[in-house]
């Protein structure tokens, strides 16, 4: 068995909006350049991704709504029609051939989910999903289909196996939980800012699942500004309460890169040092928990040039046990190569620099508040471990 | 937004001479904290709320002493002088008799008969759906004149921008002079429509740093 296979081909890169979109997956081609350039990332290791088929992607989504985006892609969807769908918006325009686009990064997340399920490799990652907006009938926040509902519920049919998602975007992973909101074998855990301002606006402390599922979707919404150190405390004591509480067969982790200070569309004030923590832990856990298998897809990260690449080369580089190679100087040959692209003075190192941003005027209060928060959240998990 | 689209109707309820104690478990059986007394027309004569039985309870001091206590009916604690709805009333108004009045539940009422129950929870998840919280969307606060024709120049910038406003809600300032309109817009993305507001002249509130404005 391997160590662990990267999911990925060019062709990821043609699910693109326009332009001007903030989703831009030239940040997956910025990420694997830099594992090449560090030469982390052997031949032997890359798997391409392969497409969903239709039934796959309506293990999830209806019919109807496959059938516009075909449409769609094809220029035949009227804008009225398409609206009803949440497509031709500012957020998901439509471009020609989005369902083979989308349906590719589908594809590539059950990619991973085979060879780990299957004992090809210990752990699998797929950049290219991890798109937690897409709804059951509707496109949402730059997301048509949502690959890591269909790959959870693929996990099910296919594998009968419990599933932990573990959702650390700046976002709310809310596609993901209300697939699975009253489903007792999947647990969602979703650490994102705080919906009071940001998009989507849910995934309160409250939202804690229902029916059966009762308990089994959790939520985290940290303040508007939140630190390093406070984002981790949140993600570190819930990520081992909750896994050690609901006992996984399989781990599933969403690595959005959006909480960085630098993002354009979220408030947090994260550095890259958060990115390298994230991993880490997944990987101990999934050892200690899930006899090793971990599947871990991108998300969201809107400065892709100087947070996305180096926080997601950190997953794969902490998957093959690279740790090491996380400091001092990024490769000289990447700064130089892609430099000449950026709009933006690329970082050198793999750390920020100190003084990334002006001190934050209420730091204790934020700290406070997401505690405060965690505790909410945990609160039924806490008091059934008690009664055990 | 009308009570009748948001009461419970499968309401719990008790006549007089049910006693303190078979009030205690309905109560604790069906996780409640109201139970609207009636009489055998289904007219309303009371409430008993977990809180009078918390009164009427012996204290865990004296568990043993006063057991017959238990026995008695719930008329000798009920609350009489109780506040009602009817179905047709506006979830507006309702929320405000909560409000002003410091209480839990309000028994809906037609025809002088009891129809159905709505709790505070019940008016807060509606104000949350009312917001237009439960859409994926945005939030945007912008500090306008307290002059007519603002909020349709605002609007007439998310028209321009394409973008679908799931709620707006217009808001007091201290200062009077000023209105805060606050939209929850579905985007994802709202800088475009942030920086054409902020050309246009006014002041966005949201997004800003924390402790810059009160
Ligand atoms: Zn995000």
């Amino acid at each position: 068995m391997k160590e662990a296979i990267f999911v990925y081909s060019q062709d990821q890169l043609s699910y693109k909006f326009n332009d001007d979109h903030p989703f831009n997956h030239l940040r997956l081609n910025l990420t694997y350049d830099l594992l090449q350039d560090l030469h982390a990332l052997q031949e032997s290791q890359i798997v391409a991704p392969r497409i969903a088929s239709d039934n796959e992607i309506a293990l999830i989504h209806d019919k109807q709504f496959i059938e516009a985006v075909k449409a769609a892609g094809k220029g035949r969807l009227s804008p009225g029609i398409a609206a009803n769908y949440g497509l031709g918006t500012e957020d998901t325009p439509m471009f020609a051939n989005m369902h083979e686009a989308a349906a590719l990064l589908v594809g590539g997340t059950l990619t991973a989910v085979d060879q780990v399920m299957e004992k090809k490799a210990q752990h699998a990652i797929n950049l290219g999903g991890g798109l937690h907006h897409g709804f059951r009938g509707r496109a949402s926040g730059f997301c048509i289909y949502n690959d890591s509902s269909i790959a959870i519920e693929y996990m099910r049919k296919k594998y009968d196996a419990r599933v932990l998602y573990i959702d650390t975007d700046a976002h709310h992973g809310d596609g993901v939980q209300w697939a699975f909101y009253d489903d007792p074998n999947v647990c969602t855990l979703s650490i994102h800012e705080t919906g009071r301002y940001l998009f989507p606006g849910t995934g309160h402390v409250n939202e804690k699942g229902s029916g059966k599922g009762f308990g089994f979707s959790i939520n985290i919404p940290v303040d508007a500004f939140t630190e390093d150190e406070s984002f981790l405390e949140v993600y570190k004591t819930s990520v081992r309460e909750v896994i050690e509480f609901f006992k996984p067969d399989v781990l599933l982790t969403q690595n959005g890169v959006d909480s960085h200070y630098y993002d354009p569309l979220t408030h947090l004030s994260a550095t890259i040092d958060i990115y390298k923590e994230i991993p880490k832990l997944a990987h101990e856990l999934a050892h200690e928990y899930c006899d090793g298998r971990w599947i871990a897809v991108g998300g969201g990260g809107y400065d892709m040039w100087r947070v996305v690449p180096r926080a997601w080369a950190m997953i794969w580089l902490e998957m093959i046990n690279k740790r090491e190679l996380v400091t001092g100087d990024l490769p000289l040959s990447w700064v130089d190569y892609w430099q000449k692209e950026a709009p933006v003075q690329l970082p050198t190192t793999w750390s920020d620099p100190d003084n990334l941003y002006p001190p934050i005027p209420r730091k204790q209060e934020i700290t406070e508040k997401n505690y405060k928060t965690l505790e909410k959240a945990l609160f039924h998990i806490r008091n059934e471990m008690k009664m055990k | 937004m009308i009570i009748e689209e948001i009461m419970h109707t499968d309401v719990v309820t008790l006549t007089e001479d049910a006693t303190i104690k078979t009030a205690i478990k309905m109560l604790e059986e069906n996780r409640i904290r109201h139970i609207p007394v009636i009489d055998e027309n289904n007219h309303l004569i009371g409430i008993v709320t977990d809180r009078d039985i918390r009164d009427a309870k012996p204290s865990i001091f004296h568990s043993d002493e006063h057991k017959e206590d238990l026995l008695k009916p719930i008329s000798t604690i009920m609350e009489r002088d109780v506040f009602t709805a009817h179905p047709l009333d506006f979830v507006e108004e309702v929320s405000a008799i909560f409000y002003e009045h410091n209480i839990g539940c309000l028994p809906i009422v037609e025809d002088d008969k009891l129809i159905g129950i709505i709790t505070e929870t019940d008016i807060f998840h509606t104000l949350v759906k009312l917001m237009g919280a439960h859409q994926p969307s945005s939030h945007i606060e912008v500090q306008v004149e307290n002059i007519t024709g603002k909020l349709s120049e605002i609007a007439a910038i998310f028209k321009k921008r394409k973008v679908n406003i799931t709620s707006v809600l217009v808001y007091p300032c201290k200062d009077i002079q000023y209105k805060t309109l606050v939209f929850r817009v579905q985007t994802m993305d709202p800088r475009a429509i942030i920086a054409d507001i902020e050309k246009e002249g006014y002041k966005v509130l949201w997004p800003n740093m924390p402790g810059v404005i009160e």
